[in-house]
């Protein structure tokens, strides 16, 4: 059974706890303990129906306060899937919130309120789900129902919408607009008998028939570490344990080590001591090659002639997210893959604002804020191009002194 | 039974908590399986045995003992030991009863549940963990949503809901300052299907008390509470004899039965799924306040 991601973005008033309601009610994914708990919390907060953001808003500073600060996950299943979503605030001052929310996601779903049309929170969400290039961005155009279901409303603000994502450099991604209305269930489970005038598929089945975006790039895998049992049965095994972050590995393939740069054959791939002919990207497997040499966490395997370039200097785009802002003069821990090493922003190219994509000059990031930058690393990295291989073209930024992850980045 | 869909196991997850059960090896000096007996962190020591298989698994287990246990759970965990040899820490609740540090409630609904921080706490703190491995999961109750998967705590063990570190793509950030725990889920994105499913698909042992037997138990406010040492019966409290098993392992003072006649996993399965009230609408320890749960792990409850 396949699993699917989804990142929804949004404030309480723009009808997304409701439309996650909605489709977890639908799908019988609540349960009745669960109803009740919300219906009593409703009344006590003196509103007389049913309250579905506080299925989500699951803090008590969030439920007392009316809105979305942190990332809660939400499950659900189908025939055809199991759905995880990461529901996260959409104010501007949570953009880290919703960075980490949709940095897994295959799906991004946009809620845009038919009265309104495209604001600035919309830009910023897009570009969110534009720079981290998530494959399918799907609009829902919400609250029909005050706009009288008209046909009008919808087709300008999915033209608006559509000027919008070209406007914005990675074209390849997927967007389908579908006008809903979360309150009374129009095209989400079922198409609309209100808008007869749109034909395509409601959400779920869109959702549901949506294909697993296949991870690109060749074959990289962070080793976590080295297995070396040191028992009787196992005496000289040595293998190295990993989550495979992109591409396929088989029996037989030579492998080089980076950043040692040696080459050796595959002889083995096992999960549980039961061996398979080869293991794709997602896949925690071990693996056995059949030279002795010196492999260790933080070291990457990748397959002979499919290396990246190894650099120290790096552009990227990082989203800050510690309330200490970014400084210049400080060194940082970046990791990349399961390697940690010294690195040091070197320029900030600028600072981007997510709703006008106007580029700013700046002297410092600070939280919540999208820069492009220059890094130096202290040794090279073997990453590629977020662009061409998303899995291995990421990185975080500790510092070392707070141990906090205080940025994500993304390489050029 | 039309809902077959609901029976199948997404493999991804069992990648994923493999890597992050590796992570939490290679990144943290003393990390410790939180072990209750229950079904979750079953499939922890499973998943840790497949994780580094052929290695052995690099972690104890630690259960925090509230002495209020079904027998059945504690036979189980010793079983459990004795077949996987792995090492156990037991941290007693009666120790900290006993030296006062913690005072016992009393009254009809009185349970051990909320003492429980005090001893893992201290036995975090006597064996130097600097990580405990537990089988929360996050759609179990609407803080745990919340959780991260690498969950900083200070030295004080208490959860700053407001203040996490951001867990962007895989990365697990486990770096902290000495006396810091972190406590790591690597079940955060499973389900209570999701268990199941496993636990069939995997053939594993559980306690005897998830299938269904007899015992005697009374009945308050619809809920069916074990009956046993450890809980007060009031004079008019009639002790009756029913068919039940449970849903969740907890204290006997805190977990409610459930009327069942499931006597294989297939039939706990169905039940799950034919079900309308959640998993813990069945603990009686997350009925006493709507954010029970945040203001437990808040203070250091896992």
């Amino acid at each position: 059974m396949d699993v699917f991601r989804i990142a929804t973005a949004g404030s309480v008033d723009d009808g997304k706890s409701t439309l996650i309601g909605r489709l977890l009610y639908e799908t019988n994914s609540i349960t009745t303990d669960k109803l009740e708990a919300i219906e009593r919390a409703s009344q006590r907060k003196g509103i007389d129906f049913l309250d579905l953001s506080l299925l989500t808003d699951g803090l008590v500073a969030e439920r007392e306060q009316g809105i979305t600060i942190d990332v809660a996950h939400i499950y659900f299943n189908t025939p055809r899937r199991k759905f995880i979503i990461a529901d996260s605030p959409g104010h501007v001052e949570y953009t880290r919130n919703m960075i980490t929310g949709a940095s897994r996601a295959q799906t991004s779903v946009i809620l845009v309120d038919a009265r309104k049309g495209i604001i600035e929170q919309t830009h910023r969400h897009y570009f969110i789900a534009n720079l981290l290039r998530i494959p399918y961005v799907i609009v829902c155009v919400n609250k029909m129902d005050l706009v009288s279901y008209a046909e009008d409303v919808f087709v300008k603000i999915k033209n608006d919408f559509l000027e919008l994502s070209a406007s914005l450099p990675n074209t390849q991604q997927q967007i389908v607009v579908i006008p809903v209305s979360s309150l009374h269930g129009d095209n989400l489970t079922t198409r609309s008998q209100n808008m007869a005038w749109f034909t395509d598929e409601p959400l779920l089945t869109l959702l549901e028939s949506l294909p697993v975006p296949a991870a690109r790039g060749s074959f990289r895998m962070p080793v976590q570490l080295a297995i070396r049992p040191r028992n009787e049965s196992h005496h000289d095994y040595r293998g190295y344990a990993g989550r495979i972050s992109s591409g396929k590995i088989s029996v037989g393939d030579v492998v080089t080590v980076l950043p040692s740069g040696r080459s050796s054959k595959v002889t083995g791939i096992h999960k549980n001591g039961i061996e398979q002919a080869s293991a794709v990207d997602r896949e925690s497997v071990i693996i056995t090659i059949a030279d002795d040499i010196d492999i260790s966490r933080g070291d990457m395997l990748l397959r002979t002639g499919e290396e990246p370039l190894l650099k120290a200097e790096h552009t990227a785009f990082i989203c800050w997210m510690d309330s200490q802002p970014l400084d210049t003069v400080k060194s940082y821990l970046l990791q990349h893959g399961t390697q940690r090493i010294k690195a040091k922003v070197i320029r900030i190219e600028f600072v981007q604002d997510t709703a006008t994509q106007q580029q700013l000059e700046a002297a410092s990031v600070k939280m919540n804020e999208i820069a492009q930058v220059k890094l130096k690393t202290a040794k090279p990295l073997p990453a590629d191009a977020y662009a061409e291989n998303p899995a291995n073209g990421t990185f975080i930024l500790i510092d070392e002194f707070t141990n906090n992850t205080v940025a994500v980045g993304f390489f050029e | 039974m039309k809902k077959d869909y609901l029976k199948e196991f997404p493999r991804e997850l069992e990648d994923e908590a493999i890597y992050i059960i590796r992570e939490a090896a290679a990144q943290f000096d003393r990390p410790a399986i939180l072990f209750s007996g229950g079904k979750d962190s079953i499939t922890l020591v499973r998943l840790a045995q497949k994780a580094f298989y052929p290695g052995k698994v690099p972690f104890p287990l630690v259960h925090i003992d509230t002495g209020h246990n079904f027998p059945e759970t504690i036979a189980f965990r010793d079983k459990l030991v004795a077949e996987t040899g792995l090492e156990l820490i037991v941290g007693l609740v009666q120790d900290d009863i006993d030296a006062k540090r913690v005072v016992e409630e009393t009254g009809k609904f009185a349970s051990r549940n909320i003492l429980q921080t005090t001893t893992l706490l201290r036995t975090i703190e006597a064996h130097k963990l600097d990580a405990c491995l537990g089988g929360a999961r996050r759609d179990e109750e609407k803080a745990r949503a919340k959780e991260r998967v690498f969950s900083v705590r200070d030295d004080f063990g208490q959860w700053d809901a407001k203040n996490q570190r951001p867990e962007l793509f895989d990365y697990l950030n486990g770096r902290i300052r000495p006396g810091e725990n972190v406590r790591v889920f690597p079940i955060s994105n499973w389900t209570e299907l999701d268990v199941w499913n496993y636990i069939r698909e995997e053939k594993l042992e559980i306690p005897s008390i998830y299938y269904s037997h007899e015992r005697p138990v009374i009945e308050r406010n619809g809920v069916l509470w074990p009956y046993s040492d450890f809980i007060f019966k009031d004079a008019d409290e009639v002790i009756q004899n029913k068919t039940v098993r449970f849903r969740t392992v907890g204290d006997m003072s805190c977990t409610a039965a459930l009327a069942s006649t499931a006597i294989t996993i297939e039939e706990i399965i169905e039940e799950v799924i034919g079900t309308s009230v959640s998993e813990r609408g069945t603990r009686l320890d997350d009925q006493r306040s709507e954010a029970a749960m945040e203001a437990r792990k808040a203070v250091g409850y896992f």
